[in-house]
Protein backbone atom coordinates (compact mmCIF):
# COMPACT_ATOMS: atom_id res chain seq x y z
CA UNK A 1 0.00 0.00 0.00
CA UNK A 2 1.22 3.48 -0.88
CA UNK A 3 1.14 6.49 1.44
CA UNK A 4 -1.44 8.06 -0.83
CA UNK A 5 -3.83 5.13 -0.45
CA UNK A 6 -3.22 4.96 3.25
CA UNK A 7 -3.86 8.70 3.49
CA UNK A 8 -7.52 8.18 2.61
CA UNK A 9 -8.02 4.90 4.41
CA UNK A 10 -6.56 5.93 7.73
CA UNK A 11 -9.49 8.27 8.21
CA UNK A 12 -11.89 5.43 7.68
CA UNK A 13 -9.80 3.48 10.15
CA UNK A 14 -10.14 6.09 12.90
CA UNK A 15 -13.83 6.49 12.10
CA UNK A 16 -14.39 2.76 12.47
CA UNK A 17 -15.67 2.55 8.90
CA UNK A 18 -13.04 0.25 7.45
CA UNK A 19 -13.65 -3.41 6.68
CA UNK A 20 -11.40 -6.10 8.07
CA UNK A 21 -9.36 -6.64 4.91
CA UNK A 22 -8.50 -2.97 4.45
CA UNK A 23 -7.89 -2.52 8.16
CA UNK A 24 -5.23 -5.18 7.99
CA UNK A 25 -3.66 -3.53 4.94
CA UNK A 26 -3.56 -0.08 6.49
CA UNK A 27 -2.17 -1.37 9.75
CA UNK A 28 0.52 -3.22 7.83
CA UNK A 29 1.45 0.04 6.09
CA UNK A 30 1.41 2.02 9.31
CA UNK A 31 3.80 -0.47 10.90
CA UNK A 32 6.46 0.45 8.37
CA UNK A 33 5.63 4.13 7.71
CA UNK A 34 6.35 6.59 10.52
CA UNK A 35 5.02 9.54 8.47
CA UNK A 36 1.58 7.98 8.11
CA UNK A 37 1.64 6.93 11.75
CA UNK A 38 2.27 10.54 12.74
CA UNK A 39 -0.63 11.66 10.61
CA UNK A 40 -2.91 9.12 12.16
CA UNK A 41 -2.04 10.51 15.59
CA UNK A 42 -2.45 14.10 14.51
CA UNK A 43 -5.84 13.53 12.91
CA UNK A 44 -6.93 11.50 15.91
CA UNK A 45 -5.97 14.36 18.22
CA UNK A 46 -7.84 16.86 16.06
CA UNK A 47 -10.91 14.68 15.99
CA UNK A 48 -10.84 14.35 19.77
CA UNK A 49 -10.45 18.11 20.16
CA UNK A 50 -13.46 18.70 17.94
CA UNK A 51 -15.51 16.13 19.78
CA UNK A 52 -14.64 17.85 23.07
CA UNK A 53 -15.54 21.29 21.78
CA UNK A 54 -19.14 22.40 21.83
CA UNK A 55 -19.75 22.88 18.15
CA UNK A 56 -23.42 22.03 18.08
CA UNK A 57 -25.75 24.94 18.21
CA UNK A 58 -29.11 25.00 19.86
CA UNK A 59 -31.89 26.27 17.65
CA UNK A 60 -33.16 29.61 18.97
CA UNK A 61 -36.48 29.44 20.82
CA UNK A 62 -38.24 31.68 18.32
CA UNK A 63 -37.29 29.32 15.48
CA UNK A 64 -38.65 26.36 17.41
CA UNK A 65 -41.92 28.21 17.99
CA UNK A 66 -42.15 29.19 14.36
CA UNK A 67 -41.66 25.64 13.17
CA UNK A 68 -44.00 24.15 15.73
CA UNK A 69 -46.64 26.62 14.60
CA UNK A 70 -46.03 25.74 10.96
CA UNK A 71 -46.64 22.05 11.65
CA UNK A 72 -49.28 22.32 14.35
CA UNK A 73 -49.91 19.40 16.65
CA UNK A 74 -53.35 18.03 15.81
CA UNK A 75 -54.66 18.59 19.31
CA UNK A 76 -53.81 22.28 19.40
CA UNK A 77 -54.81 22.91 15.83
CA UNK A 78 -57.16 25.83 15.55
CA UNK A 79 -60.42 24.76 14.03
CA UNK A 80 -60.87 27.07 11.20
CA UNK A 81 -63.00 27.92 8.29
CA UNK A 82 -66.68 27.73 7.74
CA UNK A 83 -66.54 24.25 6.27
CA UNK A 84 -64.85 22.71 9.23
CA UNK A 85 -67.22 24.63 11.49
CA UNK A 86 -70.16 23.12 9.70
CA UNK A 87 -68.71 19.64 9.95
CA UNK A 88 -68.09 20.00 13.62
CA UNK A 89 -71.63 21.29 14.06
CA UNK A 90 -72.96 18.26 12.27
CA UNK A 91 -71.06 15.77 14.39
CA UNK A 92 -72.01 17.84 17.38
CA UNK A 93 -75.72 17.59 16.65
CA UNK A 94 -75.30 13.99 15.56
CA UNK A 95 -74.36 13.32 19.15
CA UNK A 96 -77.58 14.91 20.29
CA UNK A 97 -79.90 12.34 18.83
CA UNK A 98 -78.49 9.60 21.02
CA UNK A 99 -77.69 11.84 23.95
CA UNK A 100 -79.45 12.01 27.30
CA UNK A 101 -80.95 15.18 28.73
CA UNK A 102 -77.85 15.53 30.82
CA UNK A 103 -75.43 15.47 27.93
CA UNK A 104 -77.74 17.80 26.03
CA UNK A 105 -77.49 20.25 28.89
CA UNK A 106 -73.73 19.97 28.93
CA UNK A 107 -73.64 20.38 25.18
CA UNK A 108 -75.84 23.45 25.39
CA UNK A 109 -73.38 25.05 27.76
CA UNK A 110 -70.59 24.26 25.37
CA UNK A 111 -72.60 25.70 22.52
CA UNK A 112 -73.01 28.99 24.33
CA UNK A 113 -69.34 29.02 25.15
CA UNK A 114 -68.47 28.51 21.50
CA UNK A 115 -70.94 31.06 20.21
CA UNK A 116 -69.80 33.64 22.70
CA UNK A 117 -66.24 33.21 21.65
CA UNK A 118 -64.98 36.64 20.88
CA UNK A 119 -65.64 37.51 17.28
CA UNK A 120 -62.29 39.08 16.52
CA UNK A 121 -60.41 36.31 18.25
CA UNK A 122 -62.17 33.73 16.17
CA UNK A 123 -61.48 35.56 12.95
CA UNK A 124 -57.83 35.91 13.88
CA UNK A 125 -57.79 32.13 14.38
CA UNK A 126 -59.39 31.59 11.02
CA UNK A 127 -56.93 33.88 9.35
CA UNK A 128 -53.98 32.06 10.90
CA UNK A 129 -55.33 28.64 10.06
CA UNK A 130 -56.10 29.70 6.50
CA UNK A 131 -52.50 30.93 6.31
CA UNK A 132 -51.20 27.61 7.67
CA UNK A 133 -53.29 25.58 5.26
CA UNK A 134 -52.02 27.62 2.35
CA UNK A 135 -48.45 26.73 3.36
CA UNK A 136 -49.08 23.08 4.08
CA UNK A 137 -51.37 21.87 1.38
CA UNK A 138 -49.25 23.02 -1.55
CA UNK A 139 -52.13 25.26 -2.53
CA UNK A 140 -50.64 28.67 -2.05
CA UNK A 141 -51.99 30.21 -5.23
CA UNK A 142 -54.78 29.59 -7.73
CA UNK A 143 -53.32 32.12 -10.07
CA UNK A 144 -49.56 32.28 -9.92
CA UNK A 145 -47.96 35.38 -11.32
CA UNK A 146 -46.16 38.44 -10.18
CA UNK A 147 -48.20 40.56 -12.59
CA UNK A 148 -50.85 42.53 -10.74
CA UNK A 149 -52.73 43.04 -14.01
CA UNK A 150 -53.21 39.28 -14.29
CA UNK A 151 -54.17 38.73 -10.68
CA UNK A 152 -56.76 41.48 -10.45
CA UNK A 153 -59.04 40.36 -13.34
CA UNK A 154 -58.74 36.77 -12.17
CA UNK A 155 -60.88 37.67 -9.16
CA UNK A 156 -63.61 39.19 -11.35
CA UNK A 157 -66.96 37.55 -10.73
CA UNK A 158 -65.57 35.36 -7.97
CA UNK A 159 -66.06 37.89 -5.20
CA UNK A 160 -68.46 40.64 -4.24
CA UNK A 161 -65.54 42.99 -3.94
CA UNK A 162 -62.72 43.96 -6.28
CA UNK A 163 -59.57 43.49 -4.23
CA UNK A 164 -56.88 46.07 -4.80
CA UNK A 165 -53.92 44.14 -6.17
CA UNK A 166 -50.70 45.99 -5.63
CA UNK A 167 -47.25 44.96 -6.77
CA UNK A 168 -44.77 45.78 -4.04
CA UNK A 169 -41.74 44.14 -5.60
CA UNK A 170 -39.91 47.44 -5.50
CA UNK A 171 -40.47 47.50 -1.75
CA UNK A 172 -39.09 43.96 -1.46
CA UNK A 173 -42.49 42.34 -1.01
CA UNK A 174 -42.94 40.26 -4.14
CA UNK A 175 -46.44 39.50 -5.33
CA UNK A 176 -46.51 35.81 -6.22
CA UNK A 177 -50.18 35.28 -6.91
CA UNK A 178 -53.69 35.06 -5.58
CA UNK A 179 -56.22 32.48 -4.47
CA UNK A 180 -59.75 32.20 -3.18
CA UNK A 181 -60.15 31.34 0.45
CA UNK A 182 -62.77 31.94 3.04
CA UNK A 183 -62.79 33.86 6.25
CA UNK A 184 -65.66 34.01 8.67
CA UNK A 185 -67.82 32.03 6.26
CA UNK A 186 -67.38 34.61 3.52
CA UNK A 187 -65.37 34.11 0.37
CA UNK A 188 -62.24 36.18 0.53
CA UNK A 189 -59.42 36.96 -1.84
CA UNK A 190 -56.00 35.95 -0.66
CA UNK A 191 -53.14 37.91 -2.17
CA UNK A 192 -49.85 36.16 -1.67
CA UNK A 193 -46.60 38.00 -1.20
CA UNK A 194 -43.14 36.77 -0.46
CA UNK A 195 -40.40 38.37 1.58
CA UNK A 196 -37.20 36.28 1.51
CA UNK A 197 -38.45 32.79 2.44
CA UNK A 198 -41.53 34.09 4.18
CA UNK A 199 -45.01 34.10 2.81
CA UNK A 200 -47.47 36.86 3.58
CA UNK A 201 -51.14 36.13 3.00
CA UNK A 202 -53.26 39.23 2.65
CA UNK A 203 -56.93 38.33 2.95
CA UNK A 204 -59.37 40.77 1.44
CA UNK A 205 -63.16 40.69 1.94
CA UNK A 206 -66.08 43.08 1.90
CA UNK A 207 -66.66 44.68 5.26
CA UNK A 208 -70.10 43.63 6.59
CA UNK A 209 -72.52 46.56 6.34
CA UNK A 210 -73.52 48.09 9.63
CA UNK A 211 -70.52 46.81 11.53
CA UNK A 212 -67.99 49.14 13.01
CA UNK A 213 -64.66 49.22 11.31
CA UNK A 214 -62.10 47.36 13.34
CA UNK A 215 -58.35 47.40 13.37
CA UNK A 216 -55.94 45.42 15.42
CA UNK A 217 -52.79 43.45 15.63
CA UNK A 218 -51.88 40.34 17.48
CA UNK A 219 -49.65 37.32 17.56
CA UNK A 220 -51.04 33.82 17.33
CA UNK A 221 -49.09 30.58 17.30
CA UNK A 222 -46.02 32.58 16.39
CA UNK A 223 -47.70 34.38 13.48
CA UNK A 224 -48.30 38.08 13.33
CA UNK A 225 -51.76 39.18 12.28
CA UNK A 226 -52.81 42.70 11.27
CA UNK A 227 -56.36 43.72 10.56
CA UNK A 228 -57.74 46.97 9.21
CA UNK A 229 -60.74 48.25 7.32
CA UNK A 230 -60.36 50.66 4.48
CA UNK A 231 -63.16 52.07 2.32
CA UNK A 232 -65.54 49.24 3.05
CA UNK A 233 -63.01 46.47 2.63
CA UNK A 234 -61.56 44.32 5.40
CA UNK A 235 -57.91 43.39 5.23
CA UNK A 236 -56.05 40.80 7.27
CA UNK A 237 -52.33 40.35 6.79
CA UNK A 238 -50.70 37.29 8.32
CA UNK A 239 -47.14 36.06 8.21
CA UNK A 240 -44.28 34.73 10.25
CA UNK A 241 -42.08 37.70 9.38
CA UNK A 242 -41.39 39.90 12.33
CA UNK A 243 -43.90 42.43 13.54
CA UNK A 244 -42.09 45.51 12.25
CA UNK A 245 -41.73 44.06 8.76
CA UNK A 246 -45.40 43.17 8.67
CA UNK A 247 -46.26 46.71 9.79
CA UNK A 248 -44.07 48.01 7.01
CA UNK A 249 -45.89 45.79 4.55
CA UNK A 250 -49.31 47.05 5.70
CA UNK A 251 -48.20 50.64 5.54
CA UNK A 252 -46.73 50.33 2.05
CA UNK A 253 -49.74 48.43 0.80
CA UNK A 254 -52.21 51.00 2.13
CA UNK A 255 -50.17 53.88 0.79
CA UNK A 256 -50.01 52.25 -2.65
CA UNK A 257 -53.78 51.61 -2.65
CA UNK A 258 -54.48 55.25 -1.95
CA UNK A 259 -52.06 56.59 -4.50
CA UNK A 260 -53.49 54.22 -7.13
CA UNK A 261 -57.16 54.57 -6.25
CA UNK A 262 -57.92 57.59 -8.43
CA UNK A 263 -58.76 55.64 -11.65
CA UNK A 264 -60.42 52.18 -11.74
CA UNK B 1 -51.62 15.95 -1.06
CA UNK B 2 -54.48 16.91 1.17
CA UNK B 3 -53.37 14.01 3.38
CA UNK B 4 -51.61 16.82 5.23
CA UNK B 5 -54.79 17.05 7.18
CA UNK B 6 -54.32 13.54 8.54
CA UNK B 7 -53.80 14.26 12.23
CA UNK B 8 -52.07 10.97 12.86
CA UNK B 9 -49.54 11.70 10.14
CA UNK B 10 -48.80 15.16 11.50
CA UNK B 11 -48.33 13.74 14.98
CA UNK B 12 -45.98 11.05 13.74
CA UNK B 13 -44.05 13.60 11.75
CA UNK B 14 -43.65 15.93 14.72
CA UNK B 15 -42.51 13.10 16.98
CA UNK B 16 -39.98 11.89 14.44
CA UNK B 17 -38.70 15.19 13.08
CA UNK B 18 -38.77 17.83 15.79
CA UNK B 19 -36.10 16.17 17.99
CA UNK B 20 -33.56 16.85 15.21
CA UNK B 21 -34.11 20.59 15.18
CA UNK B 22 -30.80 21.47 16.88
CA UNK B 23 -28.81 19.23 14.53
CA UNK B 24 -30.51 20.70 11.49
CA UNK B 25 -29.99 24.22 12.73
CA UNK B 26 -26.30 23.49 13.33
CA UNK B 27 -25.90 22.18 9.79
CA UNK B 28 -27.79 25.15 8.37
CA UNK B 29 -25.59 27.57 10.30
CA UNK B 30 -22.49 26.09 8.68
CA UNK B 31 -24.01 25.87 5.22
CA UNK B 32 -25.63 29.30 5.14
CA UNK B 33 -23.26 31.38 7.29
CA UNK B 34 -25.99 33.80 8.29
CA UNK B 35 -28.47 33.23 11.04
CA UNK B 36 -31.61 34.54 9.35
CA UNK B 37 -30.98 32.48 6.22
CA UNK B 38 -30.19 29.41 8.31
CA UNK B 39 -33.48 29.78 10.18
CA UNK B 40 -35.45 30.20 6.97
CA UNK B 41 -33.76 27.14 5.48
CA UNK B 42 -34.57 24.98 8.51
CA UNK B 43 -38.21 26.04 8.44
CA UNK B 44 -38.47 25.36 4.73
CA UNK B 45 -36.87 21.96 5.34
CA UNK B 46 -39.57 21.03 7.86
CA UNK B 47 -42.38 22.13 5.57
CA UNK B 48 -40.95 20.14 2.67
CA UNK B 49 -40.31 17.12 4.85
CA UNK B 50 -43.93 17.15 6.02
CA UNK B 51 -45.13 17.28 2.43
CA UNK B 52 -43.00 14.28 1.53
CA UNK B 53 -43.51 12.37 4.75
CA UNK B 54 -45.96 10.00 3.04
CA UNK B 55 -43.24 8.74 0.76
CA UNK B 56 -40.63 8.52 3.51
CA UNK B 57 -39.36 4.95 3.83
CA UNK B 58 -36.01 5.58 5.44
CA UNK B 59 -33.05 6.02 5.80
CA UNK B 60 -32.93 7.14 9.40
CA UNK B 61 -34.88 10.34 10.03
CA UNK B 62 -31.85 12.53 10.72
CA UNK B 63 -29.98 11.95 7.44
CA UNK B 64 -33.26 12.16 5.54
CA UNK B 65 -33.99 15.59 6.99
CA UNK B 66 -30.41 16.67 6.41
CA UNK B 67 -30.61 15.70 2.75
CA UNK B 68 -33.69 17.89 2.41
CA UNK B 69 -32.05 20.74 4.28
CA UNK B 70 -28.96 20.51 2.10
CA UNK B 71 -31.12 20.79 -1.02
CA UNK B 72 -32.89 23.83 0.40
CA UNK B 73 -29.57 25.49 1.18
CA UNK B 74 -28.12 24.72 -2.23
CA UNK B 75 -31.19 25.98 -4.03
CA UNK B 76 -30.96 29.19 -2.07
CA UNK B 77 -27.29 29.57 -2.98
CA UNK B 78 -28.02 28.86 -6.63
CA UNK B 79 -30.77 31.48 -6.60
CA UNK B 80 -28.42 34.05 -5.14
CA UNK B 81 -25.51 33.36 -7.43
CA UNK B 82 -27.94 33.77 -10.33
CA UNK B 83 -28.80 37.17 -9.01
CA UNK B 84 -25.29 38.39 -8.43
CA UNK B 85 -23.19 37.94 -11.55
CA UNK B 86 -20.06 36.14 -10.32
CA UNK B 87 -21.25 32.54 -10.20
CA UNK B 88 -19.61 31.56 -6.97
CA UNK B 89 -19.76 27.82 -7.50
CA UNK B 90 -20.65 25.98 -4.34
CA UNK B 91 -19.63 22.64 -5.80
CA UNK B 92 -16.00 21.70 -5.94
CA UNK B 93 -14.33 21.47 -9.27
CA UNK B 94 -14.47 17.71 -9.93
CA UNK B 95 -10.75 17.79 -10.59
CA UNK B 96 -10.15 19.06 -7.11
CA UNK B 97 -11.22 15.77 -5.62
CA UNK B 98 -8.51 13.99 -7.53
CA UNK B 99 -5.63 16.35 -6.96
CA UNK B 100 -3.67 15.05 -4.02
CA UNK B 101 -3.33 18.51 -2.58
CA UNK B 102 -3.24 17.17 0.92
CA UNK B 103 0.37 16.10 0.52
CA UNK B 104 1.69 18.40 3.16
CA UNK B 105 5.31 19.01 4.01
CA UNK B 106 6.63 16.11 5.99
CA UNK B 107 5.27 16.21 9.49
CA UNK B 108 7.79 17.66 11.84
CA UNK B 109 7.53 16.40 15.44
CA UNK B 110 5.95 19.61 16.74
CA UNK B 111 3.31 19.59 14.00
CA UNK B 112 1.89 16.47 15.62
CA UNK B 113 1.29 18.39 18.81
CA UNK B 114 -2.06 19.98 18.28
CA UNK B 115 -2.58 23.60 19.08
CA UNK B 116 -5.30 24.19 21.59
CA UNK B 117 -8.16 26.35 20.38
CA UNK B 118 -11.30 27.49 22.06
CA UNK B 119 -14.71 26.51 20.65
CA UNK B 120 -15.18 29.81 18.87
CA UNK B 121 -11.88 29.49 17.02
CA UNK B 122 -12.62 25.92 15.99
CA UNK B 123 -16.01 27.00 14.71
CA UNK B 124 -14.39 29.75 12.68
CA UNK B 125 -11.82 27.37 11.20
CA UNK B 126 -14.56 24.95 10.12
CA UNK B 127 -16.62 27.80 8.69
CA UNK B 128 -13.62 28.86 6.63
CA UNK B 129 -13.42 25.59 4.68
CA UNK B 130 -14.73 25.56 1.10
CA UNK B 131 -18.28 24.26 0.78
CA UNK B 132 -18.04 20.49 0.03
CA UNK B 133 -15.29 20.08 2.64
CA UNK B 134 -17.06 22.14 5.25
CA UNK B 135 -20.17 20.08 4.66
CA UNK B 136 -18.45 16.72 5.06
CA UNK B 137 -16.68 17.86 8.25
CA UNK B 138 -19.91 19.12 9.81
CA UNK B 139 -21.83 15.98 8.89
CA UNK B 140 -19.09 13.72 10.21
CA UNK B 141 -17.56 15.48 13.22
CA UNK B 142 -20.46 17.52 14.49
CA UNK B 143 -23.57 15.65 13.37
CA UNK B 144 -21.83 12.26 13.67
CA UNK B 145 -23.28 10.65 10.56
CA UNK B 146 -21.78 7.45 9.17
CA UNK B 147 -20.04 7.49 5.79
CA UNK B 148 -23.04 5.81 4.21
CA UNK B 149 -25.39 8.43 5.62
CA UNK B 150 -23.15 11.29 4.48
CA UNK B 151 -23.10 9.75 1.00
CA UNK B 152 -26.90 9.78 1.04
CA UNK B 153 -27.11 13.38 2.22
CA UNK B 154 -24.53 14.72 -0.22
CA UNK B 155 -25.70 12.50 -3.07
CA UNK B 156 -22.25 11.11 -3.84
CA UNK B 157 -20.69 7.61 -3.59
CA UNK B 158 -19.06 6.53 -0.34
CA UNK B 159 -15.67 6.60 -2.06
CA UNK B 160 -16.12 10.31 -2.71
CA UNK B 161 -17.08 10.85 0.91
CA UNK B 162 -13.84 9.17 1.96
CA UNK B 163 -11.61 11.22 -0.31
CA UNK B 164 -13.40 14.45 0.55
CA UNK B 165 -13.11 13.74 4.23
CA UNK B 166 -9.39 13.03 3.88
CA UNK B 167 -8.90 16.33 2.07
CA UNK B 168 -11.18 18.19 4.42
CA UNK B 169 -9.27 17.00 7.48
CA UNK B 170 -5.95 17.86 5.87
CA UNK B 171 -7.21 21.37 5.11
CA UNK B 172 -8.67 21.64 8.57
CA UNK B 173 -5.40 20.59 10.12
CA UNK B 174 -3.41 23.09 8.09
CA UNK B 175 -5.80 25.89 9.07
CA UNK B 176 -5.79 24.65 12.63
CA UNK B 177 -2.02 24.88 12.90
CA UNK B 178 -1.83 28.19 11.05
CA UNK B 179 -4.46 29.75 13.30
CA UNK B 180 -2.98 32.12 15.79
CA UNK B 181 0.49 31.80 14.27
CA UNK B 182 0.77 35.19 12.62
CA UNK B 183 -0.02 37.50 15.51
CA UNK B 184 2.72 36.68 17.90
Amino acid sequence: MTCEESEVLLHALTDGELDAVHTRDVEAHLAVCPACTEKLKAFGAMRDAMAAAHLKEAAPAHLRRRIEAAIPAPATRVSGLSKSWQTSWRTFFGGFSIGTAFSAAVAATLLIAVVRDDHDQRIASEVVSAHLRSLQAGHLTDVETSDQHTVKPWFNGKLDVAPPVIDLTAEDFTLIGGRLDDINGETAAALVYRRRHHVINLFVARHPAGEHARAGSETRHGFNVRHWTDEGIDFWAVSDINASELDEFCKKFTAAVHSASAPS
Amino acid sequence: MSADGDPDKVRRFRDAALPHLDDLYTLARYLMRNQADAEDAVQECYLRALRHFDSYRGPAMKPWLMAILRNVCRAEYARRSNQSAPANSTEADPEMDKTPMWQEPQASPEAVLLRRHDDETIRRIVAGLPQPFREVIVLREINELSYGEIAGVAGVPVGTVMSRLARARAMLRAAWNAEGETPR
